[in-house]
């Protein structure tokens, strides 16, 4: 039997999806050593005002007080102009390794927060509900290599999103936290046969051991700290992962989140700051990861639950939309507009209609950047061409 | 009478007596009823445990069955009594005044959270604690949805009522709870225009269980359910019967001018729902999947009764499987059943927590991966081993440390009654398994309370 068989089957048979590490041939794993770092834009980012179609009377019309002026955008072309605090990422616009994916989102687009975020970062339909994240599934069609410290790192916090149902993901957002207590667990004794739930738990607790000693060690390794980060809390989650990146961390997915995106009212001074310590953010690691040789090795991409209405709302804000632009960065990009931009005009119900379905975007790091051909990844959602090869 | 005849009678008489004690009549042995106490409650209590060794198993789970709770012991924050704005009200609003009330929505989120947290660690009836966590689980709504705390403070108090009740009474109050129609979006259910949110989730996760109903179901019972709708000024149910759709549907074979109380009547006639049903209880209780015959027999029997869960959960509870050595310590315990079990063992909860202590065990109940009131989504939190993974385990590890830290045997008499206790016992107290790690602290208590064991139940 092969081995991708057996998981599955272990997985319909009830023991879980993984088998332990030891089972897994030594150096059989398909992962190249190439990292996706992805950066959720938690609350629903107003695509509209990021990617802005300056050029176009319908957008003053649907927004009168938030529109942005002329003079407030940065031109990407004669029709579409990023959000001017957007500014540090026009080096990456012109040195060519940013592409943005216009009009990104779902058929039968749910507005709820926590039900949108679910179906984007399980990579399921609106009509499914999938229990785990669409890397969890993914790492278990295709395992990551049995020496990294953990499938993925998560930079912004606690909630494993895209990693639901993984094992062995870590919260790395304090890492000398992690380490202080991790450090006082004990040695797991062997467990006693026959208990599966409690070999799970040792299980962990090795792993756990195991990838907080080696996060130390690569954190001795790498400076204490990178210059041209600004001080925000968002880049200091990618400035850890430049550091760990440059002491040669080998978890394929790393996810770092900025939140605050759910702006109902008064909009504008919100949002500014949000794309601005956005762009600060990535500006920086991009130049970091130049610096130290591993830019290549990287994808950046941002998600979000939806994208915004597209007429403001009366409290100077806007409400829950659909479609909105995702940003690919990385050595291996070739940057660009993806895809085109949502008619102002053929609205649905108020709405953009959405023209690049999300699961391309993952499509897109799963096989385009990873190279994985895995069945968890539907193949009636093709790759976009946005990477060098 | 001869001595010869005399120790023959008394022979016969010590033979037949043993064969009219039936082995179940014997008094049960201490580490199955510590097994059962540990899956229905959240710690073992040492009295309980002594009384209830002291009766036949059978007799030991009947007594436990009996004398549960349908109310809560503690009385709920006064701001769930709030009545909710009216659409006029909220149109008037200031967006400062709408701030404020945004804030204060989050508070009465944040007190219903505690309370419940308080009332599972205070309640003399931990059985009907853990069943209305269970059917929180298994009929999901969330505080991120719904946002109005009172209505779900209802619905949890409406769980509660049921919680060893009947499954069939419960079903037909929930779709009328109007936590559960919002959550579900059915105030947009409308005739012509209907939402088939709630029909779907009544019948792939209240009932029958995905893959035994067609698309064609799904849409024809939404239609049965337009017009259920909420009173935005009460936050009570109402039927609009403007809105609802009186014409001819066909529902799993069954067609009429269906509402939809006949809904749930042709789905309690599904003995599917009673095997959905008892299959999600019985892996709420018992680590290995019951083999098909035994699930049919105890599913028969819970329709059979007209959906008598306290049936239902009798029949896991004397089931081999349930019952056997090798069952025990092979679940990991969840975050709630962990938090409560140990601030109740240790006695770690202040009589009137302050604000600030609510606010921290709401934070340690979600880090840990199960917030009260909040659910991952409508499928509820999908236990078992996922409760452990490397993020929260140190969670865990943390929150034991803290707990112990707080509560040192100068000021926990609990503690200090512990610690005071031969080994044995208080290894039998506190673990379902021997502890896996050898005891080199000087602290028992600690020791096997930070043993992965501890983890288990």
């Amino acid at each position: 039997m092969r081995r991708r068989e057996l998981l599955r089957l272990s997985a319909a048979a009830g023991l879980g999806l993984w088998l332990p590490r030891a089972t897994r041939a030594a150096g059989s794993s398909a992962w190249p050593g190439r990292h996706l770092v992805l950066v959720q834009l938690d609350g629903g980012n107003d695509g509209l005002n990021t990617v802005v179609p300056f050029a176009d009377p319908a957008y003053r019309r649907l927004r009168p007080r938030l529109g942005l002026s002329t003079d407030e955008v940065l031109r990407l072309d004669e029709r579409l102009g990023l959000h001017s605090a957007l500014e540090p990422l026009m080096t990456s616009w012109e040195k060519r390794d940013l592409a943005i994916a216009l009009g990104v989102g779902y058929p039968e687009p749910n507005r709820s927060h926590f039900r949108s975020t679910d179906i984007v970062e399980s990579g399921s339909g609106s009509e499914t509900t999938l229990s785990e994240g669409w890397l969890t599934r993914l790492l278990a069609d295709e395992p990551a290599p049995s020496s990294a410290i953990a499938s993925g790192i998560l930079l912004g916090g606690d909630r494993p999103g895209v990693l639901t149902g993984a094992p062995d993901p870590v919260a790395l957002s304090r890492p000398q936290r992690l380490t202080r207590r991790a450090k006082r667990l004990e040695e797991p004794g062997d467990a006693p046969g026959g208990n599966p739930a409690l070999a799970h738990l040792l299980g962990v607790q090795d792993r756990l051991r195991s990838a907080a000693g080696r996060v130390e060690a690569l954190l001795g390794k790498a400076p204490a700290a990178l210059s041209g980060f600004p001080r925000s809390r968002f880049a200091t989650q990618l400035e850890l992962a430049a550091r760990l990146l440059g002491a040669g961390l080998d978890a394929p997915v790393l996810v770092a989140r900025l939140g605050g995106f759910d702006t109902h009212a008064n909009q504008a001074g919100t949002h500014r700051r949000l794309l601005g310590e956005l762009a600060e953010g990535l500006a920086a690691f991009r130049a970091s990861l130049i610096a130290q040789g591993t830019w290549d090795r990287v994808l950046v991409m941002t998600y979000s639950e939806f994208g915004r209405r597209a007429k403001e709302n009366g409290s100077g804000g806007t409400d829950h939309g659909t479609a909105a632009p995702w940003l690919l960065m990385g050595g291996r990009v070739r940057g660009g507009l993806v895809g085109t931009q949502p008619s102002l005009i053929e609205l649905d119900g108020g709405d953009l209609r959405h023209g690049l379905d999300f699961r391309r975007l993952h499509a897109t790091a799963a096989r385009g950047f990873f190279g994985l051909e895995a069945p968890s990844i539907d193949r009636r959602f093709r790759a976009l061409d946005v990477l060098k090869v | 009478m001869s001595l010869v005849r005399s120790t023959w009678l008394h022979l016969m008489l010590v033979v037949l007596g043993v064969l009219l004690v039936r082995p179940e009549a014997r008094a049960a042995d201490v580490e199955l009823v510590r097994h059962l106490l540990d899956r229905t409650g959240f710690e073992v209590d040492p009295d309980q445990l002594a009384s209830l060794s002291r009766l036949p198993y059978e007799k030991a789970v009947d007594r436990l069955l009996a004398g549960v709770r349908t109310e809560a012991m503690t009385s709920a924050p006064a701001s769930m009594s709030t009545k909710p704005p009216g659409p006029a009200e909220r149109r008037r609003r200031s967006e400062e005044e709408q701030r404020r009330f945004r804030r204060e929505r989050r508070e009465m989120g944040l007190e219903l959270k505690a309370w419940w947290l308080g009332e599972m660690i205070a309640t003399d009836s931990p059985l009907t604690e853990r069943m209305t966590l269970f059917w929180h689980g298994h009929f999901t709504s969330s505080l991120r949805k719904v946002k109005w705390a009172p209505a779900l403070h209802r619905q949890n108090e409406l769980l509660r009522r049921h919680a060893l009740g009947n499954f069939g009474e419960l079903l037909h109050a929930l779709l009328r709870d109007p936590a559960m129609i919002a959550y579900l979006d059915n105030r947009t259910n409308r005739v012509g225009r209907p939402n088939e949110n709630f029909a779907r989730e009544l019948m792939e996760l209240f009932t029958l269980g995905e893959g035994h109903y067609s698309e064609d179901d799904v849409k024809e019972a939404a239609r049965a359910f337009t017009g259920w709708t909420i009173d935005p000024r009460r936050a009570r149910f109402r039927f609009v019967p403007d809105r609802h759709d009186y014409g001819e549907k066909t529902v799993l074979g069954v067609t009429g001018r269906l509402d939809g109380d006949d809904v749930v009547r042709i789905l309690l006639a599904q003995p599917q729902t009673a095997r959905h049903v008892t299959l999600k209880l019985w892996n709420e209780l018992v680590s290995t999947p019951p083999p098909s015959r035994t699930l049919e027999r105890i599913a028969d029997r819970f329709r059979g009764s007209g959906y008598e869960t306290s049936v239902l959960l009798r029949e896991i509870l004397l089931s081999s499987e349930f019952r056997s050595d090798t069952e025990r310590g092979r679940r990991v315990r969840s975050p709630v059943d962990l938090v409560v079990g140990t601030l109740r063992l240790l006695d770690a909860w202040p009589e009137e927590p302050s604000p600030q202590v609510q606010r921290q065990a709401v934070r340690v109940l979600r880090d840990l991966g199960q917030d009260l009131f909040d659910p991952p989504n409508v499928k509820g939190w999908p236990g078992g081993t996922s409760w452990v993974s490397t993020t929260t385990l140190l969670a865990r590890r943390g929150f034991l440390e803290t707990a112990l830290e707080r509560s040192p045997s100068s000021l926990s008499s609990a503690r200090a009654r512990l610690a005071a206790l031969p080994s044995s016992e208080l290894e039998r107290l506190v673990l379902p398994v021997p502890p896996t790690q050898e005891l080199v602290r000087r602290d028992r208590v600690a020791a096997l309370l930070l043993d992965p064991a501890h983890q288990l139940e």
